[in-house]
């Protein structure tokens, strides 16, 4: 236990139903439980608890909680607890503090402040059980000029596209900052529902070139796993310039989750923390990314759209515009609420904007400087439910990027730890024994559910709103009111208040 | 094949090269980029000045110039050989990770940097002349070695060299280090007896622009290599 650190959490258990079988014990990484041998209990060390239930949850006869401590400081409503261990923590050791996870912060959440609109009497709802709804879509630039052969018909001259069943792709997380099963769980998902998931920075595992199909390749600072193949067997190519949960700052994978394996598949040495920055540092322009764009596109010889990856930041509209110009086909934009394997905590909780202003503000931009159809916007970095979906469309994007979402599915609990390369559930860890935990043949399953479902509500709310296509959904930011917003972010959202009729 | 490349579209001029079935000769490249990106398997001889992003993601071609080239020369590159008769620009062999790029000239800013390697497939960048600032910035595998030839006063390497290294070796031939290391970069002084796979980097450099190998073996060099004792961990505390 670190100097001056109480536990956050209390394992409370039950003793007349535990009965000693050590389960708690075989499943906690982080060590909190042991068996007495003497007296025939268990015992805990709460100094170690992340809460992150696997031991709650495998516990046969339920004799486990955690729960939070009620051992308090003085009261202090300027220095809580967690600002004081911080302070302490770094007077322990000297280092920058390193999280993981999205901002827990209580910033507002826009999505909660937004309403959806239905039809009712004129323009009726449709039943999306009795009528078809279109929630195929494509990605990709659209900005093309009609030319007609000698023959007179149209030539084919639109930008290579990706498919999507479903607005929703998997977000990029690596192979590293994630284990073998979490990828191959999202790779067969992407695969069974039509859309696509995304390899993170980290390159690509020899086993996953099957899923290539319904791949989107990363290419970061790093160029982890960059080669000719890699970039071949992918749908789409993704230039990672930021990452919404930390904007500015490039990749850390702490040298515990650097094994063999991720040791081939990055080409860095095994053991050691791996730092990629947060500059490209052939990129000090949108001429010098368009350089980037470019060699991408003639390495794979313009047949596979080109996103640019951007964390929404202050001047994001502006950005983005000139992303717009950089012959990019799609930006992504991330959200400050967005994942993350490890960050610095200052970092991940104070730098950035929330993805709702970003999008709204990046796609009014691009209409106005009439160049919205350059490309397709695709936005993360907390998209929670169907609902925040639909919203995202409305507020203008193309489709969205679902990461800490599809972890939860997984089983992630948002024990918020990913950096200890100790995640109980088998997700965020390279250790063998803890990724076996995690079966892909039902991970898979799991996040089909997930997305499924999640198709399901998105077209109900269209229907509610007599829209039978994302097409007349996209950008209609009519089909939203505010709550609880002041006048300047309806401004910024471009949305009217509730009660607002046209 | 020979391509007359003068006033040609860099698109234009890659089609050529990639639909090319045998090997090529470029003549009057005047700034074409992107020239050999992901290229397999021929030659390629250029003759004039090819612009950036030269051999990106190069994967097996053999690509020679007569002159000098730009920035991003053999960016990401997988495999093959450039060899160039000249200068090149910044970030020379930016996240090489197979291959080997001969500089008969001086490199820009930010050569090797991010280069890597895994067992057998070990990238190399040899360097006749001198070197800018962060030379081998984040390296993490691989093998640079800058021969300092016609240094005309200046240090054979800029400032923050190995700046973030956490891997590989830089070899600078030379009596005495000029700048700063940063604290991650360990220096140790090399007199005589080179490893057989640097002694077989600098006699390759030697036959390809015909000097004699005598003067290159029997110097004095330094080798930079990462700082076990002082990695990048102790930098951040789990919160």
């Amino acid at each position: 236990m670190e100097l001056y650190i109480r536990p956050d959490y209390e394992v409370v258990r039950n003793e007349s139903r535990c009965i000693a079988c050590r389960v708690c014990e075989r499943q906690c990484a982080n060590e909190v439980h042991t068996f007495d041998s003497e007296t025939g209990l268990m015992r805990s060390d709460e100094s170690k608890c992340v809460n992150c239930h696997r031991c709650v949850s495998l516990c046969p006869t339920h004799a486990l909680k955690i729960v939070k401590t009620d051992d308090t400081y003085r009261e202090n409503a300027n220095w809580e607890a967690q600002t004081i261990h911080e302070v302490y923590r770094q007077a322990n050791t000297g280092g920058v503090l390193l999280s993981s996870m999205g901002n827990p912060k209580p910033y507002p959440v826009f999505w909660d402040k937004l309403l959806i609109n239905a039809s009712q009497v004129t323009n009726p709802p449709i039943d999306p059980l009795r009528e078809p709804m279109e929630t195929k879509l494509y990605l990709g630039s659209r900005k093309v000029k009609i030319e007609r052969g000698e023959d007179g018909l149209l030539k084919d001259t639109l930008p290579p596209q990706l498919k999507l069943s479903v607005p929703i792709m998997f977000s990029a997380m690596s192979y590293g900052s994630i284990s073998y099963n979490a990828h191959e769980s999202l790779a067969r998902a992407a695969e069974e529902l039509g859309t696509y998931y995304n390899t993170g920075e980290g390159g690509l595992h020899k086993d996953f070139y099957k899923y290539g199909k319904n791949t989107i390749v990363q290419v970061a600072s790093g160029r982890f796993g960059v080669h000719k193949e890699y970039l071949e067997a992918a749908a789409a190519i993704e230039i990672k310039m930021g990452q919404g949960a930390k904007p500015g700052i490039g990749g850390h994978l702490p040298g515990a989750k650097i094994t063999e394996d991720v040791s081939e598949t990055r080409m860095i040495p095994k053991g050691i923390d791996a730092i990629s920055p947060a500059p490209h540092h052939d990129i000090y322009s949108i001429e010098d990314l368009k350089q980037l764009v470019d060699s991408l596109k003639e390495a794979t010889e313009y047949k596979k759209p080109i996103i640019v990856k951007i964390a929404a930041v202050h001047n994001a509209a502006a950005i983005a515009s000139g992303i717009a110009r950089s012959g990019a086909d799609i930006i992504a934009i991330d959200g400050y609420r967005g994942g993350t394997g490890a960050a610095p905590t200052r970092i991940r909780d104070n730098v950035g904007i929330p993805i709702e202003m970003a999008l709204a503000q990046i796609d009014s931009r691009l209409r106005e400087e009439g160049i919205r159809d350059n490309v397709s916007l695709v936005v993360g970095g907390s998209v929670r439910s169907s609902a925040d979906v639909v919203k995202a469309i409305a507020l203008g994007a193309d489709a969205c990027y679902i990461g800490t979402a599809a972890l939860l599915a997984l089983g992630c609990h948002l024990c918020r730890s990913c950096h200890t390369g100790k995640c109980n559930w088998g997700i965020a860890t390279q250790r063998p024994d803890l990724v076996k935990r995690l079966n892909p043949d039902l991970g898979y399953k799991r996040l089909v559910n997930l997305v499924s479902a999640w198709k399901h509500e998105i077209e109900e709310m269209m229907g509610g709103m007599g829209i039978n296509s994302l097409e007349a959904l996209r950008g209609n930011r009519l089909m939203l009111r505010g709550i609880g917003l002041t006048d300047t972010e309806l401004k910024l959202l471009g949305v009217r208040y509730a009660g607002e009729s046209l | 094949m020979k391509i007359l490349a003068n006033g040609m579209h860099y698109s234009a001029l890659n089609a050529a090269v990639r639909m090319a079935e045998d090997d090529v000769e470029i003549v009057n490249c005047i700034g074409q980029r992107y020239i050999g990106a992901g290229l397999l398997r021929r030659q390629i001889v250029i003759h004039g000045t090819p612009g950036n992003a030269l051999g990106a993601y190069l994967n097996g071609a053999e690509v020679r110039i007569d002159g000098n080239v730009q920035e991003a020369t053999g960016d990401t590159m997988n495999a093959g050989v450039i060899e160039v008769h000249g200068s090149a620009g910044d970030a020379t062999g930016y996240a090489m990770r197979g291959g080997k790029i001969f500089i008969e000239g001086d490199v820009g800013y930010r050569c090797g940097i991010h280069m890597k390697a895994f067992r057998t497939q070990k990238p190399a960048i040899v360097i006749g002349g001198r070197a800018g600032s962060f030379l081998g910035e984040y390296q993490a595998g691989g093998t640079i070695v800058v021969l300092g030839e016609h240094l005309n006063g200046k240090p054979i390497v800029g400032n923050f060299c190995g700046t973030g290294m956490h891997g590989g070796e830089i070899y600078l031939r030379t009596d005495e280090l000029s700048a700063a290391l940063p604290a991650q970069v360990k220096a140790e002084r090399v007199e005589g007896e080179l490893s057989e796979e640097v002694t077989a980097l600098i006699k390759e450099w030697c036959a390809r622009f015909g000097r004699e190998e005598e003067g290159y073996l029997n110097c004095v060099y330094y080798r930079l290599t990462p700082n076990a004792d002082n990695p990048y961990r102790q930098m951040y505390t789990p919160n």
